[in-house]
């Protein structure tokens, strides 16, 4: 397997801010690579340094197999797709898209031809006279797309790409994403701040915490098996069990994560343990309730998921809950 | 359910309504329903002043050359002529024109090189303290005398001044002595030159484009730099390509202060440089020694008209596309 970027013991640090600390990274060769952490992470400082708009104060990065760390970004084969897209607003979309190409001195003809096959590519046929300041955030993210693909990129950066768009283009622009990168075969690498997105688009995640990258799986894996308390809270709505309350329930006295699906409402009794519905939360596919079980003081109820088919239980009602020995993942307190 | 609380309120309820409060609250009603008058009311005086004493001036002073001197008596003749058109454009007046018209080309063009990069500094890099002694240091010249400082320069650029004697001292007086020697622009000394008049010129109006620069120069967003290199730009093709023409509008609008300044002055040529003159000393000349008011306005028309022109090439050039 070829790795399309490595990160060796990583460290960029800002005076005594410490943005990316000792990251150890593989991403392989056309994979989906998705970085997760809240802001501050330090997940935004590892993309720029992989466009080579920051430089390692120390650790090596290689991009297939080659040094980087002090290669300007002009001189990389990597290009970004920019949070504000940064398109330019003096030139039209086809001057935009054609820039990669003109700065590197390719003829007219070449140029105007590729442009417009990756204009088509993104489905934005015939908008090439018109002005970015004239297009929808929809539009303007497509030809940020397809500058930075015109100039065939080894790796292609992707900046919380969907962050600007509302829910619905947002969704559709999910599937689209990972349409292209199937087609195209590129290793796509990007940040987001949003769970949900990161484990419906990415075949990898890595998630970063306070300069550090803390897991990194398949989404599955990220999700059912988090390392630790950090990863449980931050990847999904999961149960995240102090020590003494897992004891409680039959575990070890450890930090444990708990998944509302793996969490079944029995009758008062007939499950692990007992106790009363203090919140209900609609949520279409189901209903998310909240049961406070009896245990040590201040610990958070315990949540379970009721599947749309089965009326969820009452507020106030008491009930039981059950699940599998296997449900109860342990996991570091970090 | 009603808590304590809400029975007391409901006990005392306020009006919905209040009725106005005299004539401040009827005026403000007033301008909530028509927001245009206030707009109106705001303008209309100083719009008045630029209508009256601006425009109106000016089409007096346009009106004058039309006007010409009576060469025996001296006397203006109110009779509408072409003659001191005529007269304006004789081979001396074009020279005049010529020199002041190279010298604010020549001015502008310095004073963008110069400014670029303390604007691009200030726009980019200076934050805080910086970003004040940035201030201080552009606008402190402008607080101080512009007399003194065009005297000063001239003590400065003299014969017997700083300059000459520090080019001495490091022994560069052979280099002082050849840049002087340069013909038209060179001199006897560097403050009977042209090259002195521009170095004044430079020093004087250089804040003006110094200050546009920056301003436009912030509003460039720092991802268009990193887009650029992205994309595999160099720092010099992401500068022609992304940065100048982004910050063109603040190029422009510097280059209008520094051009048109210029093209007025006639103290700068009057205390450093050759004896040869400017629009502005002509005008000096021709409305106070000679009496020539019409010659004098038709001289005072000619930066306009220069002004005119200038504005309508950048326009052409996309200069305020990004406004």
């Amino acid at each position: 397997m070829t790795l399309a970027v490595e990160f060796e013991n990583v460290s960029r640090h800002f005076g005594a801010v410490r943005a990316v600390d000792g990251v150890d990274m593989a991403i392989p060769e056309g994979a989906f690579f998705a970085m997760l952490g809240p802001s501050g992470s330090g997940k935004t400082t590892c993309l720029r340094l992989i466009s080579g708009f920051e430089t390692p104060t120390a650790g090596t990065i290689r991009i297939f197999g080659q040094d980087a760390g002090r290669v300007p970004p002009n001189r990389r084969n990597v290009n970004t797709v920019f949070q504000d897209y940064a398109l330019f607003p003096h030139m039209t979309v086809q001057q935009n898209v054609e820039y990669g190409l003109m700065v590197k001195g390719i003829d007219r003809r070449t140029r105007a031809r590729r442009a417009g096959e990756m204009l088509g590519l993104v489905q934005l046929d015939g908008f090439g006279p018109r002005r970015p300041g004239e297009l929808s955030g929809g539009q303007r993210q497509r030809v940020a797309l397809a500058r930075a693909l015109v100039n065939e990129p080894r790796v292609l950066l992707l900046d919380e790409p969907l962050g600007a768009l509302d829910l619905k283009l947002r969704e559709a622009m999910q599937d689209e994403l990972k349409a292209l990168q199937h087609r195209l075969g590129i290793t796509f690498v990007f940040v987001t701040h949003d769970q949900g997105e990161a484990l419906s688009m990415a075949d990898r995640v890595a998630v970063f915490s306070a300069g550090r990258l803390v897991q990194v799986g398949s989404p599955a894996e990220v999700y059912d098996r988090p390392r630790t308390r950090f990863v449980a809270d931050f990847v999904g709505s999961s149960n995240v069990l102090p020590p003494a309350l897992a004891a409680r329930l039959g575990g070890p006295a450890q930090w444990a994560s708990l998944r509302p699906e793996a969490v079944r409402i029995v009758a008062p009794g007939a499950g692990r343990i007992d106790g009363r519905v203090v919140a209900l939360r609609f949520l279409g596919a189901g209903t998310r309730v909240a049961v406070a079980v009896a245990g040590p003081a201040g610990a958070p109820p315990v949540v379970a998921f009721a599947p749309a088919g089965q009326p969820p239980p009452a507020e106030g009602s008491p009930v039981g809950l059950h699940w599998a020995d296997a449900a109860l993942h342990l996991m570091e307190g970090e | 359910m009603s808590t304590p609380a809400a029975t007391a309120r409901a006990g005392a309820a306020l009006p919905v309504l209040l009725a106005p409060r005299g004539a401040g609250d009827r005026l403000t009603a007033l301008f909530w329903r028509r927001p245009g008058l206030l707009a109106a009311l705001l303008v209309a005086p100083p719009l008045l002043w630029l209508a009256v004493v601006y425009l109106g001036s000016l089409a007096a002073l346009l009106l004058q050359s039309f006007y010409s001197i009576d060469e025996f008596s001296g006397l203006v003749q109110r009779d509408f002529t072409l003659k001191t058109w005529a007269e304006l454009f004789s081979p001396a007046n074009l020279d005049i024109i010529l020199r002041t018209v190279t010298m604010a080309a020549a001015v502008t063009l310095g004073a963008a090189v110069l400014a670029f990069p303390i604007a691009y500094f200030a726009a980019r890099h200076a934050r805080g303290r910086w970003k004040a002694l940035f201030y201080l240091g552009v606008m402190l010249p402008l607080w101080s005398s512009y007399l003194v400082k065009v005297y000063a320069w001239k003590l400065i650029l003299a014969r017997e001044g700083i300059v000459t004697w520090a080019a001495e001292g490091v022994g560069a007086s052979a280099v002082l002595n050849a840049v002087l020697a340069l013909p038209v622009i060179g001199g006897n000394s560097l403050s009977t030159s042209y090259l002195g008049t521009w170095l004044v010129f430079l020093y004087v109006w250089l804040p003006y484009m110094i200050l546009p620069m920056q301003a436009a120069l912030e509003r460039v967003p720092a991802s268009m730099l990193e887009a650029a290199a992205d994309l595999g730009a160099s720092r010099w093709q992401a500068f022609r390509s992304v940065i100048l023409p982004l910050a063109l509008p603040g190029v422009i609008a510097g280059s209008i202060f520094t051009f048109s300044l210029t093209l007025g002055d006639y103290i700068i040529p009057q205390i450093v440089g050759t004896s040869a003159r400017f629009i502005g000393q002509a005008v000096y000349q021709l409305q106070g020694t000679a009496g020539n008011v019409p010659l004098a306005a038709a001289f005072a028309v000619v930066p306009i008209v220069i002004m005119l022109v200038y504005l309508r090439i950048a326009r052409r050039m996309g200069a305020f596309d990004a406004l």
